[in-house]
């Protein structure tokens, strides 16, 4: 068989990365600061934002995974794919888009006044409700979508041969589904929504609108209130803790579900009102998936030669980030998801960067590196790790599947053959889960490249990954320069994703 | 000589003794009910099910605790007895060396068994690429440069069709001759033990029947068999 060692050894580094900073901060926010009204402001607010995100992104879902469900069109497996592009979608990216399209003089405004309506405003608690819907709508119509698949299309014939309604059928086969699908991707959603940084930096801020992070960040970056500071942190550990618990407790791996391509024949939903409802579903949620998108581009391309020199050399930090997170990421996975193979709780080691959020651990590493070193010359590395370690759930729930797959077909053979360690390693897991692993950095390496966290609290000026940079030049108003560095991130992003997935993809017979 | 000593195997509410012994050089058909326990047998002695109690030895030295790839035996499953991702000679090879640094000598080898069971100028192909006869045959090359004196099918041609399954029970036959080995193959279709087993054992009713000769024992069936067969 294959050691054990090398899992132990990983999670012990993994533990160490992750509770070492949790604890110096715990350490830290003994020194007796107690929340004070602003604090509690942020915690309202990360829970009211949290709340409405979750809520508008799970309802809004059930439509437009209904229409997905029932309807065979061409293009629909390329919207479904586009359902998975938020996970690798930088965020500041997004915000960039939807600025251009809910901004002050954006798209939807621009078509308000001209029709003679007062404008909206995207800044405050809707802007990050706004933000928050757009990368969630489509996780939640995914969580949804496979819901709705493992219905027994056998149910549906029966229902079709009772000549049940839509209607009826809505009530006896679909409700039951949703009252069971819905809950868990609004506690999904609620829990990534909770730990949202980049968006509330962006479209919030102010008294009324900072989240837990955002303050953590503020009293780091703006009061050097170091004790504040981790006193937030323990609150936003707690917070994430509870609600990431209930949230594994419901997911079951939806997000990357295979086999989304099926679509069951609905003889109920055959009326021209129904079809008629299902079409303007889906295309007003791909106009809102993809008009910010295409602001992005199109600003893009139009702000590409007024980019300044310095978001080519933090192209370059940001790819070299990246890489170095995603090779961190494989070493500490493979070792723990072979480990976790035969020993559960490993996996669960794993999946604590869930529990932790980024700025709270850039919190506890800046206040360990703080007395020996300048922080700000690390600020790479320790992006770096941060990413890793903060991709390392996503990655073990891909590649876990695929090695227990393996063993379950081939351990038996392998056995009798022999093949143990580094021979089983290399002759039957690898191979076999060459795709997982293409998948697994494809999605570490885009999470990286395209993350705004713990670098805002580490980097001085002299130094920034592309999303900072980028982040400097929307704050200094330089909007065409930061339209340019935003398609050049997206492209980055989107391609470091597609050249690793690819190389897993290769010449595998399964 | 494989021997089984008082075995009793347990798993869950199913239970199988067997305690008998079998010699060298001779083909076992194990028949009897789906569920009975056939499967489970095999893998015991194969080290892939640790028995309940009792001892499997070979030649008088006990097996219990060895490692399934340490005992001197060849397995071929149901299904799954290829890796899909390595070329056909790849997986004839694992037979010889597990880490694949096969030297000139082990190479020509591969070729050999593959030519043998009718494969040749196959190996450079995956196994995704042959007929599902074609791949049976893989397998078998594998237990040919494998050379183990004991080898247990656990009806690996069962989705082949009977002319096909035929042909590959012929080929066993043959290739146990080549080899002078001992095989033990599970099968629920009494035809094949008819053909090539010279010994058959009835596993039905937690209890695996010492092997008999084929010929007397359907000449003259026992009970359990007699309601198995249905006649």
């Amino acid at each position: 068989m294959i050691r054990s060692g090398p899992g132990y050894a990983a999670a012990a580094f993994v533990l160490l990365f992750i509770f070492g900073p949790l604890i110096v901060v715990f350490a830290k926010a003994g020194g007796g600061v107690i929340p004070g009204p602003g604090d509690w402001a942020a915690i309202r607010f990360s829970i009211t934002q949290a709340t409405l995100s979750a809520l508008f992104s799970t309802l809004l879902a059930i439509p437009v995974a209904r229409a997905l469900a029932r309807r065979q069109f061409p293009g629909r497996g390329v919207l479904i794919t586009l359902l998975g592009a938020p996970f690798i979608l930088p965020v500041i990216v997004a915000v960039l888009g939807l600025l251009a399209v809910f901004g002050r003089s954006g798209v939807v405004n621009t078509a308000l006044i001209w029709i003679g309506l007062p404008p909206v405003q995207i800044y405050g608690l809707h802007g990050v409700v706004l933000a928050h819907v757009f990368f969630n709508l489509p996780l939640a119509t995914r969580i949804l979508l496979q819901a709705w698949q493992q219905i027994p299309a056998e149910r549906f014939r029966l229902a079709a041969s009772l000549n049940m309604t839509a209607g009826q059928i809505a009530r006896q086969l679909e409700f039951p589904m949703l009252r069971a699908a819905a809950p868990g991707a609004f506690v999904v959603i609620f829990a990534l929504c909770l730990s949202s940084f980049t968006v509330a930096l962006t479209l919030g801020g102010g008294p009324k609108a900072t989240t837990v992070e955002l303050a953590i960040y503020q009293a780091f970056r703006f009061d050097f209130d170091l004790g504040r500071a981790a006193m937030l942190a323990v609150i936003q550990t707690l917070l994430v803790s509870v609600v990431a618990l209930m949230a594994l407790k419901f997911s079951r791996g939806e997000g990357f579900g295979a086999g989304l391509d099926r679509v069951v024949t609905r003889w109920d939903a055959q009326s021209t009102l129904l079809r008629l409802n299902d079409t303007l579903v889906l295309i007003l949620a791909a106009l809102f998936l993809l008009l910010p998108l295409t602001m992005v581009v199109v600003n893009g391309v139009a702000g590409w030669a007024k980019m300044p020199v310095q978001v080519y050399s933090a192209l370059w930090v940001s790819l070299m980030i990246a890489l170095l997170s995603t090779v961190l990421t494989l070493v500490l996975a493979l070792p723990l998801a072979l480990t976790a193979l035969r020993r559960g709780w490993v996996e669960v080691v794993g999946l604590f960067g869930i529990v932790s959020s980024p700025l709270v651990l850039g919190t506890g590493l800046f206040l360990i590196v703080y007395p020996f070193a300048d922080p700000a010359r690390l600020a790479f590395v320790v992006t770096g790790l941060v990413n890793a370690l903060m991709a390392l759930p996503f990655t073990l729930r891909v590649l876990i599947p695929s090695l227990r797959a393996s063993e379950q077909n081939f351990g038996r053979l392998a056995d009798s053959l022999s093949l143990t360690g580094w021979t089983r390693l290399r002759l039957l897991l690898l191979p076999r889960a060459r795709r997982a692993l293409g998948f697994a950095a494809g999605l570490t390496a885009a999470m990286s490249m395209g993350d705004l966290g713990v670098i805002t609290l580490f980097a001085d000026p002299s130094r920034a990954t592309l999303p900072l940079q980028m982040y400097r030049l929307m704050g200094a108003f330089r909007m065409e320069a930061a339209a340019g560095a935003g398609l050049l991130l997206l492209v980055s992003s989107l391609g470091l994703f597609w050249i690793l997935d690819k190389g897993g993809r290769g010449d595998v017979d399964t | 000589m494989l021997t089984l000593e008082q075995l009793r195997i347990v798993q869950d509410d199913f239970s199988l003794k067997a305690d008998f012994t079998l010699e060298q050089g001779r083909i076992l058909a194990l028949i009897g009910p789906s569920g009975a326990g056939k499967s489970t047998l095999l893998n015991v002695i194969a080290g892939f099910f640790p028995p309940q109690s009792g001892r499997v030895t070979w030649q008088g030295r006990d097996l219990t605790g060895l490692a399934p790839g340490k005992r001197p035996m060849a397995m071929l499953f149901q299904d799954n007895n290829l890796f899909p991702h390595l070329s056909v000679a790849l997986n004839v090879g694992l037979g010889l060396r597990p880490d694949l640094k096969l030297d000139q000598a082990e190479r020509v080898q591969v070729e050999d068994a593959l030519n043998r069971v009718g494969l040749s100028g196959l190996g450079g192909r995956k196994p995704g690429s042959l007929s599902g006869g074609q791949q049976s045959r893989v397998a078998l090359a594998r237990i040919l440069v494998q050379r183990r004196p004991l080898v247990l099918l656990d009806e690996p041609f069962a989705a082949l069709g009977p002319a096909l399954k035929r042909d590959m029970l012929r080929l066993v036959r043959d290739l146990m001759s080549d080899i002078g080995g001992t095989l033990i193959m599970v099968s629920h279709d009494p035809e094949d033990a008819r053909m090539i087993a010279d010994l058959t054992s009835v596993v039905a009713d937690g209890t695996v029947s010492p092997p008999q000769s084929t010929a007397e024992l359907f000449k003259n069936p026992s009970a359990a068999l007699r309601a198995y067969l249905g006649d």
